[in-house]
């Protein structure tokens, strides 16, 4: 431990009261890379953060250079040599690469006048890049590189800035194989110049090639570290499973009908060379499993016609059909509750009842008048059906709990009549009671014969939510499990891209 | 029924008109009232077309060179006896409702930003009028006379110029309309948050087609009242920051730029306000020269008081949380 850079020693963390890290040890020493998995939600972020400064523990310590401190700011921790490549590139793609090395930190000339010398920028950042094997110059206008050459950007900024210790955050998930390659090549690059570099990945074969070892966190606790060739991808899968999940499941009340919603070959603009086949059956639940980014809500907006398809086929109810656009999508009975609630979902300034009559109304002719005791009628009732607690039907919807206004959404869709639901991500930030009734309502609208889709990263809510799981794996249906072959450990070999038969 | 911000309004409305009146009693003679009554019609008009694009979530700038093109064409038509006035003002209201079609389609479809759009019009409309005319002045040869339509737009009906009971007209008809219609409700839905519209089913560049090719088409109405007001068109001149006029009133009446706010009541307000304040300009014996400044400065207090109201309302509620969201029993 002496030796470590970096550490985190015993660090809680919690958001509103729930635990994202429990006591978590974890320590980067010079020149070594540290793999970091987990599956969605496991803390890894939460711990990255913390190491960078961002959050503050509320319990344990973090030590930079053996000193133990109650917490790093972002400047103590980016004086004491870390650096982020984080998922979401910090890049100005206004500038040059040169401007984005060395932002805030231009060289300057011409005294008073403080004018950026364009020359020693480039000057200082061409070495950068060339130790970094970039196929770039440092005046190339970012807007012009790809993701992968502008990772190598974000890396050359860090090495400006003395880095000792790159965290990489899911850096190759947008990445070709050959990109992927390249900055594995620069990862070991780093590491024989001394820097340490924490790589969060969910591609595990990544792990095994370059990681020296591996902490495992599950449900925000340290549950393992690999080193060596102890580092394999199906033991890193049987630390990453295990949670104990109720079982929330509720069985349908008779066997699924025909195919209601069925996608044959639909290519989206997200990952157009791999086509998605996937069939949603009356009265069934379908989960779609699937690490983050790959690609699970573009084939919902697909779907919604919010992203035309490029090729393919929508078929409902046996007939293929034309959606280019979320209307055409509503007029086939196929609704969509989207992830971002706030942004997408709902008016959040507007009042319950407007949100409610939205679908309603956007169907009607708009040289009509709003009929504002019918609006009052269906938002009263679909109130009572799902239990919204509000004080008002007047009040606006950004008033309310997450899980209240996730059910203001789902009353939007049901004020019509469903044929398909596709849920995206229905539970996000939504407390425990409310869960519990919205999975209740899923599934009576399958029992009524409504084909669901469900969206999930929760491994405990697609476990025992859906019947039937569809995995999706860069972009495409890696494989289907039924019922009584769910299970943690067959979503994630498929979604971690391994064939389990 | 009416918002806190709308009574505001009025309270300020009346308080300088008292002061106005206290000053100068001229304030309210009938020659006076008739007057600025025929302002409000003419201004007013054109104010609430504006406000219906404002509250899509763009800007119409270019409702002066609208005014100055729609109002050569018209005088020009009639004066020459080319077309019947009746005629001459379906032609007159169809290049407004072009006019905003155009707008309203490169906002939506060629996806260049209003402002940018409108801007242009306004170079483009001014040019063309001047060029119509070649830069004389448009007006009605001497002895001319059309009883019909100068009754219909110049005149009086027992004392209220027709332009004021035009203006109530539209605003009455354009307030079901933005209040109380489907489209309404899409207009607010969309100038709010267009991609949640979007994600409820709302053809979101029909809506906004609309508010361009409503607000051009009023703003060409406007114009014919304006024409007929003035009887005489100089298209260098004529209408010249009428479009500031028109978000200035939108803008105290309670529209937000950013969309998805307004209302009918408030951009009438607003128009009302505007013109007092002109009044007073005049009837207080104030340089004629300081009359945008007296406007801006007005329009600035008003917005500045507004956001001070409602910082603090909202500091308010955040210091009782959850009590909105308790339920009903």
């Amino acid at each position: 431990m002496n030796a470590s850079i970096l550490s985190a020693n015993g660090v809680t963390k919690a958001f509103a009261g729930v635990l994202a890290l429990d006591r978590v040890d974890f320590a980067v020493r010079p020149g070594e890379v540290v793999g970091l998995v987990g599956e969605n939600g496991a803390g890894k972020s939460t711990l990255m953060k913390i190491l960078g400064g961002i959050l503050a523990p509320d319990a344990g310590s973090v030590g930079l250079d053996g000193v133990d401190l109650p917490r790093l700011t972002v400047a103590s921790a980016m004086a004491g040599g870390i650096a982020f490549v984080h998922q979401e590139l910090n890049l100005f793609d206004n500038l040059t690469v040169a401007a984005n090395v060395m932002i805030g930190r231009e060289p300057v000339r011409g005294g008073p006048l403080r004018l950026v010398d364009d020359a020693a920028l480039e000057r200082r950042t061409a070495p950068l890049l060339a130790q970094l094997g970039a196929d770039f110059a440092p005046r190339t206008p970012l807007s012009r590189l790809s993701l992968a050459q502008m990772q190598l950007v974000e890396i050359a900024k860090a090495l400006s800035l003395q880095a000792r210790v790159v965290i990489m955050d899911e850096p190759t998930s947008s990445l070709t194989a050959s990109e992927t390659d390249r900055l594995l090549d620069v990862i070991g690059h780093l590491k024989a110049r001394g820097v340490a570099v924490v790589l969060i990945t969910h591609r595990l074969g990544e792990i095994e090639r370059c990681a020296d070892r591996v902490v495992i966190l599950r449900d925000g606790r340290r549950v393992a570290e690999l080193a060596g060739d102890a580092i394999r991808a199906d033991t890193m899968i049987a630390h990453m499973i295990g949670r104990d999940l109720k079982t929330l499941y509720r069985a349908p009340a008779a066997p699924p009908g025909p195919a209601i919603l069925e996608l044959r070959a639909l290519r989206t603009p997200y990952r157009p060379e791999r086509p998605v086949h996937l069939t949603v059956h009356r009265g069934e639940i379908l989960g779609l499993a699937g690490l983050v980014g790959a690609g699970r809500t573009e084939l919902a907006r697909a779907i919604f016609g919010i992203d035309r398809p490029l090729a393919g086929e929508i078929v409902i109810d046996g007939r293929p059909v034309a959606i280019a656009s979320p209307d055409q999508a509503i007029a086939q009975g196929l609704y969509l509750i989207p992830e971002d609630r706030k942004r997408l979902g709902l008016m959040l300034d507007f009042p319950i009842r407007q949100n409610v009559s939205m679908a309603m109304l956007a169907g009607r002719s708009a040289a009509t008048l709003v009929d504002l005791e019918e609006e009052e009628a269906v938002a009263a009732r679909e109130r009572d059906r799902l239990g919204i607690r509000a004080a008002s039907l007047s009040l606006p919807a950004g008033a309310l709990s997450g899980g209240n206004q996730q059910k203001v959404v789902l009353a939007k869709w049901l004020a019509l009549s469903p044929r398909i639901l596709v849920f995206d991500e229905p539970t996000r930030g939504v407390d425990v009671g409310a869960k519990s009734e919205i999975y209740r309502i899923m599934r009576e609208l399958s029992d009524a014969g409504v084909g669901i889709l469900m969206i999930s990263s929760d491994m405990e809510e697609i476990i025992g939510v859906s019947d039937r799981v569809a995995v999706m794996h860069e972009g495409a249906i890696a494989g289907l499990i039924e019922r009584d072959g769910l299970s943690e450990e067959a979503i994630l070999s498929l979604a971690v891209g391994r064939r389990t038969r | 029924m009416i918002s806190r911000k709308d009574l505001g309004l009025l309270i300020l409305i009346l308080v300088v008109g008292a002061i106005v009146a206290i000053i100068n009693p001229r304030f309210l003679s009938p020659i006076n009232l008739a007057n600025t009554a025929n302002l409000i019609g003419l201004f007013g008009l054109f104010a609430v077309a504006q406000a219906f694009v404002i509250i899509s979530g763009g800007i119409e700038l270019s409702v002066g060179s609208i005014i100055a093109l729609v109002g050569v064409v018209f005088v020009d038509l009639v004066a020459n006896e080319t077309l019947s006035p009746g005629l001459a003002a379906v032609v007159a209201l169809a290049i407004g409702a072009l006019i905003g079609l155009v707008h309203g389609l490169l906002v939506t479809r060629v996806g260049i930003q209003p402002f940018v759009v409108t801007l242009c019009g306004l170079l483009i409309y001014r040019g063309i009028a001047r060029y119509y005319t070649e830069d004389a002045t448009a007006g009605f040869p001497f002895g001319a006379s059309f009883p019909t339509l100068e009754w219909l737009t110049a005149g009086r009906f027992y004392g209220v110029p027709h332009s004021l009971i035009a203006f109530v007209l539209v605003t009455i008809v354009m307030s079901v309309v933005l209040h109380r219609s489907v489209f309404g409700r899409h207009l607010f839905a969309v100038g709010k948050n267009e991609e949640a519209a979007r994600y409820s089913g709302i053809r979101t560049t029909r809506v906004i087609v609309a508010a361009y090719v409503i607000c051009c088409t009023l703003t060409a109405l406007a114009a014919i009242f304006i024409a007929m007001y003035t009887r005489s068109i100089s298209p260098s001149s004529h209408g010249n920051f009428y479009e500031l006029y028109a978000i200035a009133a939108a803008v105290l009446g309670g529209c937000s730029l950013r969309g998805g706010e307004g209302s009918m009541l408030g951009v009438v307000l607003g128009t009302i306000l505007l013109q007092v304040l002109q009044n007073l300009v005049n009837l207080l014996g104030i340089p004629s020269s300081l009359n945008f400044a007296v406007m801006g400065s007005v329009i600035l207090l008003g917005v500045i008081a507004d956001r001070q109201f409602t910082s603090v309302g909202s500091r308010r509620a955040a210091k009782v949380p959850a009590a909105t969201t308790t339920p009903a029993a």
